[in-house]
């Protein structure tokens, strides 16, 4: 891989892969809803939106189809730590896939009536999160278990923040963090590599480099008590959540965690546009041995996401038709306990890493994969993160995952979600 | 401005002694194997007084052979970071997974294993079917489940196997016995109804010797397949509401029945489709019920490839008080297409997009894999994917204005809608 500077600051990471004849680009800024003032929350994830509606030399109607004559997709989101946007297209889409990313670094229209029309779009995105009761519950468990830290709110960012908020809102994030200063570049494929560098200095180097806004989040206090909150609406399924406050992915103690859930509930790996989109391997799994066997639960996951600062991690279960939740809540307990107290077997620790190396083997199967995981880590982690990622989880030892299990999954840190189903009429 | 397209796929197909088909695609991408094993054994074919049988099945084929217990199973995959998936559609049961080329030669012995000697252990069953209880009052609790398949009913009718449910009823799955799971499988999971395809980091021979091996001495007669039993298309409109009074949003879902995969003018209902709610954002839909209205987050339609006439479904999720208007929109899409056809440009672009979009298609050994297994099942060829740019690039304006035309009319839509009053 080649990393470079343009002069304004915009670094470019590019990767050759010639396998099949398609470019992936990818262009990152720093900025993600743990970035937000009280009052605008959501505006990352609105500012996403509006980069799709139009540039100064792409006119809204005409965004829909550049990519699609050269075959390709298009996409982007937001999440906590980043923002991103990518083109997965036939390989000559390289210079207009360039073109693209430059006008929305530096052109954007927000013309009212385009936001004023996304304002109600985005209202029926959350609209539709909120009809899933585990996704609700999510929500509420984060914003209980994090009182100071903007990690607390949704990225989605709360509904009158999104009734409120202007046009000027938005333009002024976009304006303040789209900026070369602020962004990675990542293109992988059948490219070459110094006919990127040419071309992304003509579409990018005009852009001034601006400055990379300081990322000054408060502190979240170390919580000292367990929180609980209880959702009771209708419907058919209890849903149980559990949280702790977890390790920011740079934290020599991520590793032991990412370990751990993976022997508690199956290892995902560590692509979070495509690892967790399918069932982990999870069979031989604690929670899942001890819950979903016992007849408890219908299903288990969890969620130990790498992340810039210290965010949670969950373990989500669906209770089983008929089981009440203070009865799998107190199996979940005595199971986590057990492990909290006497560590995890050696050949759990080994099947749990060996697992995740071959879901680090599975997630990098496209250009797509690979781009992503680069701009990743070099967003949230800085670089370096991804290079002796196999060794340092070759050498984790139950000492490492027994260690972290009691300190971080107490009961005086945790947070606990029910959401508890009221039959119609009830 | 067309892509170039060199087709990547040059697959090595080899029909066993028993009559299974095993297809490999050699690729280079990662140390990684992907494997389909698809059996002709999907919902078509389970007793019409069984809905969700075939479904079920694969909730517990992968928990005990004549000679693996559900954890000897368990062990092998899970110690090599692999998940089984077993999905169930309309007329087939897929067993897929990927794992590391060099876990290639166990994991398959294990599914083979599976697929010949399931044991349906009764404990297992149990598990497994509270589990499905669980799976299918969450459904009844999903607005988009419930609305797609109020569609269904609507559209084929309760009795007709492409109207039910794939997970059958709570009433139904209760009702399973062990002799149910094990007749189904009997009858339909046989050498001459298995497609196994391998792509991945193996060489192609190497792989088809293993499969070869893996099933030696697997020879049954199966029964024959089921038939679609003919489909009576709607002639007026017909619309169903469902109320879900604690949710914030409605869903909506709307169609019509349409043509077979193996119609010989597929390619241009694809076209037409593609045109109406799937190109960029979600075609004309999206532009008209996202961009220009700002009602949805969701507005497209999908057309998914079945034996008999399969559904034609256009989905949107709105806020409750703009659920007419919503429907109003698509009226006004699908009339206007139905009618008048599609504009020059527009084929133009939705054929640069399709055709440019094969390589993409067939980029990961998962997407080549169902790629494969779709055109063996549909008998479209193993070249296929070099026959497929010519074949779109034939469609004219004149085919996907009859295509819309047979298809698209509001005055005989189904429409179903789940949510809040």
């Amino acid at each position: 891989m080649r990393a470079a500077h343009l002069d304004n600051g915009l670094k470019l990471l590019i990767q050759e892969l010639h396998t099949a004849p398609l470019v992936s680009v990818w262009c990152w800024y720093r900025v993600g809803s743990g970035d937000e003032p009280p009052g605008q929350t959501g505006v990352s994830h609105w500012v996403e939106h509006m980069n799709f509606k139009g540039t100064t030399n792409i006119p809204r109607d005409e965004m829909k189809g550049i990519v699609e004559k050269f075959g390709g997709t298009w996409n982007g989101y937001t999440w906590i730590d980043q923002t991103t946007y990518l083109e997965t297209a036939g390989k000559d889409a390289l210079d207009t896939l360039l073109f693209i990313e430059a006008e929305r670094m530096a052109r954007g229209l927000y013309e009212p009536q385009e936001c004023e029309s996304e304002r109600t779009v985005i209202i029926s995105e959350l609209q539709g999160g909120e009809n899933d009761p585990d996704q609700l519950l999510d929500i509420e468990v984060t914003g209980t278990a994090f009182r100071a830290h903007p990690y607390r709110h949704p990225t989605i960012g709360w509904i009158d923040d999104l009734r409120s908020m202007t046009r000027d809102d938005l333009y002024g994030h976009y304006r303040r963090y789209y900026v070369p200063q602020n962004a990675t570049l990542v293109v992988v494929g059948d490219v070459d590599t110094e006919e990127v560098l040419r071309r992304a200095e003509t579409h990018f180097g005009g852009i001034a480099g601006g400055t990379s806004p300081l990322r000054q989040r408060p502190a979240e206090p170390q919580q000292i008590g367990e929180r609980r909150v209880v959702l009771e609406r209708e419907g058919t399924t209890a849903y149980l959540k559990l949280a702790w406050h977890a390790p920011e992915a740079r934290h020599a103690d991520f590793l032991p965690m990412l370990v751990l859930d993976a022997a508690l509930t199956g290892a995902k790996g560590l692509n979070i546009w495509s690892s967790f989109r399918g069932a982990p391997p999870q069979r031989r799994a604690r929670l899942y041995t001890a819950l979903v066997e016992k007849g408890l639960a219908s299903a288990v996951g969890g969620a130990m996401l790498p992340t810039r600062e210290p965010f949670l991690y969950s373990i989500g279960l669906t209770a089983m038709e008929g089981v009440a939740l203070d009865a799998l809540e107190a199996a979940a307990t005595a199971e986590i306990e057990r492990v909290r107290v006497a560590g995890l077997t050696e050949l759990e620790v080994t099947r749990a890493k060996r697992q995740l190396r071959a879901r680090l083997v599975f997630e990098t199967d496209s250009v797509t994969n690979v781009a992503h995981q680069i701009g990743y880590f070099e967003t949230v982690t800085g670089p370096g993160f991804l290079d002796d990622l196999p060794a340092r989880l070759a050498a984790v030892t139950p000492a490492h995952v027994a260690d972290v299990a009691a300190r971080y999954l107490s009961r005086e840190r945790r947070t606990v979600g029910w959401f508890r189903p009221l039959k119609g009429g009830e | 401005m067309t892509t170039v397209v060199s087709s990547g796929l040059d697959p090595y197909r080899r029909v066993l002694p028993n009559g299974a088909v095993v297809i490999v695609q050699e690729t280079a991408f990662s140390p990684a194997v992907t494997m389909n094993f698809g059996f002709r054994a999907g919902s078509l074919d389970e007793p019409d007084d069984r809905p969700g049988l075939a479904w079920f099945l694969g909730r517990v084929i992968d928990r005990g052979t004549a000679s693996r217990s559900a954890d000897d199973i368990a062990e092998v995959l899970d110690d090599r970071g692999v998940a089984l998936r077993v999905t169930t559609n309309r007329h087939v049961v897929t067993l897929s997974c990927t794992c590391l080329a060099e876990d290639f030669r166990d994991v398959l012995e294990v599914l083979a294993d599976v697929a010949r000697n399931a044991a349906f252990p009764t404990e297992e069953i149990e598990k497994r079917r509270a589990e499905a209880i669980t799976a299918i009052r969450q459904d009844q609790d999903n607005t988009g489940v419930r609305a797609a398949e109020a569609l269904q009913r609507l559209l084929y009718g309760e009795r007709h196997p492409y109207g039910r449910p794939a997970k059958g009823s709570v009433a139904s799955v209760e009702r399973f016995t062990r002799d149910d799971l094990v007749a189904h499988h009997e009858r339909h999971f046989a050498p001459e109804t298995m497609t196994i395809v391998i792509v991945g980091d193996v060489r192609a021979a190497e792989a088809a010797d293993a499969v070869q091996a893996a099933f030696d001495g697997w020879n049954k007669p199966h029964s024959a397949p089921r038939d679609v039993p003919p489909v009576v298309r709607t002639t007026a409109r017909q619309r169903l509401i469902i109320e879900m009074t604690d949710k914030s949003q409605s869903d909506i879902a709307y169609g019509f029945t349409s043509i077979s995969r193996l119609d010989p003018t597929y390619c241009s209902h694809w076209v037409m489709n593609n045109i109406l709610g799937q190109f960029g954002l979600g075609g004309r839909l999206a532009e008209n019920i996202r961009e220009k209205q700002g009602m949805a987050y969701y507005a497209y339609s999908s057309f998914d490839p079945s034996l008999g006439p399969g559904p034609l479904v256009i989905r949107a999720g709105v806020d409750p008080a703009n659920v007419q208007r919503t429907i109003a929109a698509i009226d006004a899409e699908v009339g206007a297409l139905g009618r008048d056809g599609a504009t020059d440009r527009e084929l133009a672009e939705t054929l640069q997009f399709l055709v440019g979009s094969i390589p993409r298609m067939l980029e990961t050994n998962q997407s080549i894999a169902t790629f494969l297994q779709t055109a063996e099942f549909f008998a479209l060829g193993l070249d296929y994917d070099r026959r497929l740019p010519s074949l779109l690039r034939a469609v004219t304006r004149d085919d996907v204005r009859a295509a819309a035309a047979s298809v698209l009319d509001p005055d005989r839509a189904s429409v179903a809608v789940a949510g809040p009053k």
